[in-house]
């Protein structure tokens, strides 16, 4: 197990090498001129071009720029952002719990009812529940996460009142940070209502961020599944006369999991992605909102600094991910 | 909205005169690290405090009459930050400059008047080069947890304020990263020569040549007043970017905390000034930069008002009983700009026969929404000085084409280009090109539409010899007719801001002439004339302005559009 973990982990270096190179090629490929976008209608004097050129190090070759940065990141200096002149990995490390516990949340939210939905209808295959529910994951999956946040505000918040608009908590309640996590802070803060004020605030993000996912995650559970059960094992099973929860639950479902956590796994991606938007719709302060606006104001630090944090992420979860298929799997640690 | 405001044609060779008078001596600041000991005391208490002040007093909206009363406002972004001189966004101001500070000058809200601030008043030598300010007496700072005033606001303040951004030498000049992008732009750096301290109350500036805009100068965003006490105390604690984070003003609202992308929190200055002001306790901004989200929050009641609602909703807005949509014309202009130094636009007939061939109004109805007013003059209604008696060329194609045929012209074709981005004074460019493409093929012109990408098309239109039309606009920084004249018409602008490369003797003396007048009377006869002169000549095309909406919700009294852009609460009360 310490083999395979290792040899994982090092599969780990030339991916983070090849994301910091295409976190830092990744702005300068974009088209126009960042300083002369930000002067804007105005226009700017050459000798004021120039100092600014030189304040971003525009004037060394790119090379060096890019060795500059990664040896940067090495010593754990993302560089300081040009707009708020603070330190990339503050302002990501302040920002990144909104996103976590939206994105957790989600996910709970989609392996929840995406597991155990697609188990069924895998069970209940060509049924009205089977149809049903593959059509639903099809129009789930194909859903403009924008549109879904604006209707879903709109009749939940607008029409019926039941939940707010937006942001993480109600402006009555105001305490000091301690987790970053509302749900924790709110509870730690001891007032009355926080907690169920950060709850309520989190349920509409967190079923138009989860949608996606859960509607990958009952398709793609109901395909493995079906897969398994048409095993000779599993006809064995049923030969023996095991209930049919003991079949479905236990011989079916476990080894359904691998492709299923792989699909959770890649969901990270996703979630991350989908979290730029309904971070924006729903006012949520996270990392998303954070790299559209830095994108927008062509602040370079943040975007490379930025992009290579997430996908460390997203690196980091796939590594979880594997480590997984090992214990759920022994062949697969085995064969390393 | 929000603009860098580097302007024309400025020369930027600094004036570095004296670095200025000492502003505190090493006992003083010694004295104030000392006082950071006994005020980890106080930071709790100030905790406390404002935990109190702000949970005990943001009565949820619409619970009915409160004691003490929260404004708050769905702001549409995050503010850069909280020193308002490092900035150029609209945005970061609203959070900034208007709530936590103030200025010698100020713009009266809702029109562009300048009015004594924290000057009682100003004088002007008669040659124009020195402008003596007297100070208020008895303004208080704020203070925060990690500061409390000692003394009140004076000179040193003044002096700060401005040497940090000018003297390339100062302690200040590169905190924060030091881009003071207003200050340059607006070319300070070459204007002023020196800054005296006379007395505790008086301040004398000194310029290189007379510029009557200086005043308005001095109302603007960037000017905003420091506390030269709060610096030098984070100096020595050595956190000078605190000035950034936890801003200290003498402004109407006291900064109380910002957690990034979500919610700033101000509560109300009981010391401020102007008696009676602020009208509200606490003033929150809801940070939503979605403006459907804006919208929803409007009618639940999570906020009490919104800037820039969608056009689509503003007739719905208007046609519900629970908002009232305040609006007023934009303090900015959209025009097509012609090359006027290339044949056959270097006949001023010629430009003037192919503005009346433009239907404005399809435009204001079509690209606009009907969120836009025809322009007539290269300056904004809201502005003063504004000359009304102008007549707007009338849309007429008949004419148009006969008077190309007087001038020769047949068989014309010509460049349009659109601009790749949206602008509060021109919210669709191509499509506006495509409805001119469309006008102008009715008098027998042919018209390409040409774009670049935004940096490129910057560059690109600057150039004297450019091929085609251009596409372009303009929103004020100071209210003042010289900030739109000068550097969008004027000669020193050719090859740059002035995008119809367009230099014409008659106006050009009046607008220098009015740029050294101190007298405002006499200003606005100047600028009266040269808007005539103007549109005889018509090296643009003027457009439109656009018509800034504002959603308020029934209950929020004294709410006054700023024909600046701000958005400003210190006059602003709620109803019970």
């Amino acid at each position: 197990m310490i083999r395979y973990l290792l040899a994982r982990l090092l599969t780990f270096l030339p991916t983070f090498l090849g994301v910091t190179l295409i976190s830092f090629a990744f702005i300068r490929v974009l088209p126009g001129d960042p300083i002369i976008v930000m002067a804007g209608e105005r226009g700017l004097t050459e000798e004021r071009y120039a100092e600014l050129v030189r304040q971003f190090g525009f004037d060394q070759p790119l090379p060096v720029q890019f060795w500059n940065y990664l040896t940067g990141v090495l010593q754990g200096d993302l560089g300081t952002s040009y707009v708020t002149k603070r330190p990339v990995w503050d302002e990501f490390f302040s920002l990144f719990p909104a996103t976590l516990e939206l994105s957790i949340c989600a996910m709970i939210f989609a392996v929840g009812i995406g597991l155990p939905a697609g188990v069924i209808a895998a069970v209940n295959r060509g049924k009205l529940f089977d149809r049903a529910l593959m059509s639903t994951a099809l129009v789930g999956y194909s859903m403009p996460i924008f549109w879904w946040a604006l209707l879903m505000i709109i009749v939940f918040s607008g029409n019926l009142g039941w939940t707010p608009v937006s942001g993480r908590i109600d402006l009555l309640y105001f305490f000091d940070s301690v987790t970053g996590f509302m749900l924790i802070d709110s509870a730690l803060s001891g007032q009355n209502g926080a907690f169920t004020s950060a709850v309520r605030h989190l349920i509409l993000p967190t079923i138009v961020l989860g949608t996606i996912p859960l509607a990958v995650i009952a398709r793609q559970t109901r395909s493995a599944m079906l897969e398994v059960l048409s095993e000779d094992y599993i006809r064995t099973a049923r030969a023996k006369g095991l209930s049919p929860l003991r079949i479905n639950g236990m011989h079916a479902l476990r080894n359904a999991m691998i492709p299923v956590i792989t699909v959770i796994g890649l969901s990270v991606g996703t979630l991350l992605a989908g979290a730029i938007l309904t971070e924006t719709i729903f006012s949520w302060p996270g990392i998303g909102k954070w790299m559209v606006d830095s994108i927008y104001r062509r602040d370079y630090p943040v975007v490379q600094g930025g992009l290579l944090l997430i996908a460390s992420m997203v690196m980091i979860v796939n590594l979880t991910v594997d480590i997984l298929y090992g214990l759920i799997n022994p062949k697969i640690r085995a064969r390393k | 909205m929000s603009h860098p405001p580097f302007s024309g044609p400025t020369r930027r060779g600094r004036c570095r005169a004296s670095p200025g008078p000492e502003r505190q001596d090493a006992t003083e600041a010694a004295s104030g690290q000392n006082r950071y000991t006994i005020k980890i005391q106080r930071e709790i208490t100030m905790k406390f405090r404002t935990l109190m002040a702000t949970a005990g007093v943001v009565a949820l909206l619409g619970a009915g009459a409160a004691s003490a009363q929260t404004l708050v406002y769905c702001s549409e972004g995050s503010p850069e930050g909280f020193d308002p001189a490092l900035y150029t966004a609209g945005t970061t101001f609203d959070a900034s400059s208007h709530p936590v500070y103030n200025r010698l000058m100020e713009f009266e809200t809702g029109t562009t008047n300048v009015v004594p601030g924290l000057a009682e008043s100003v004088e002007a030598s008669e040659d124009g080069l020195e402008y003596t300010f007297k100070l208020r007496q008895g303004v208080k700072f704020h203070s925060n947890d990690i500061f409390t005033p000692t003394r009140d606001f004076n000179a040193d303040d003044v002096i700060f304020t401005f040497e940090r951004q000018r003297l390339d030498d100062h302690p200040y000049n590169k905190v924060s990263g030091g881009t003071w992008e207003y200050f340059d732009g607006m070319s300070m750096p070459d204007l002023i020569k020196s800054i005296e301290k006379v007395d505790d109350y008086t301040v004398k500036f000194v310029l290189n040549r007379p510029e009557a805009p200086f005043i308005a100068n001095m109302a603007m965003d960037f000017a905003s007043i420091q506390s030269a006490e709060y610096a030098d105390a984070m100096m020595a604690a050595g956190t000078p970017e605190m000035l950034n984070q936890k801003p200290i003003g003498t402004g109407p609202f006291q900064f109380v905390a910002y957690q990034k992308d979500a919610v700033i929190r101000y509560q109300k200055n009981a010391d401020y000034w102007k008696d009676g002001l602020p009208k509200v306790d606490n003033l929150v901004f809801a940070i939503t930069p979605d403006a459907s989200v804006r919208y929803q929050k409007l009618k639940a009641g999570e906020c009490h008002i919104m800037p820039y609602p969608n056009p689509a909703d503003i007739q719905a807005m208007k046609d519900d009983e629970g908002i009232n949509v305040l609006e007023q014309e934009g303090l900015n202009v959209g025009y097509l700009a012609y090359n006027t130094t290339q044949p056959p636009f270097d006949n001023a007939k010629v430009r003037k026969a192919l503005n009346m061939a433009i239907d404005k109004q399809a435009i204001i109805d079509v690209v606009f929404q009907g969120a836009g007013q025809i322009a007539k003059n290269p300056i904004p209604p809201t502005m003063w000085s504004y000359n009304d008696a102008v007549e707007d060329d009338a849309y007429d194609p008949e004419a148009a084409k006969a008077m190309l045929a007087e001038e020769g012209v047949s068989d014309l074709s010509m460049k349009i280009w659109a601009m790749p981005v949206q602008r509060p004074y021109n919210p669709n460019a191509r499509r506006m090109a495509e409805l001119m493409q469309e006008d102008f093929a009715k008098v027998g012109v042919d018209v390409e539409i040409v774009s670049y990408e935004w940096g490129e098309y910057l560059s690109r239109s600057r150039e004297l010899n450019r091929d085609g039309a251009v596409l372009l606009g303009w929103t004020g920084d100071n209210g003042d007719p010289d900030n739109f004249l000068a550097v969008l018409l004027g000669c020193d602008g050719v090859e740059n801001s002035n995008r119809a490369q367009w230099c014409h003797q008659p106006f050009e003396d009046l607008i220098q002439k009015a740029k050294v007048t101190t007298d405002q009377a006499e200003r606005t006869k100047l600028y009266e004339e040269a808007q005539v002169v103007f549109k005889e000549q018509a090296p643009w095309a003027t457009i439109a302005h656009s018509v800034v909406f504002m959603p308020v919700r029934p209950e929020v009294e004294g709410y006054k559009v700023h024909p600046l852009g701000g958005h400003i609460f210190t006059e602003v009360g709620l109803a019970e």
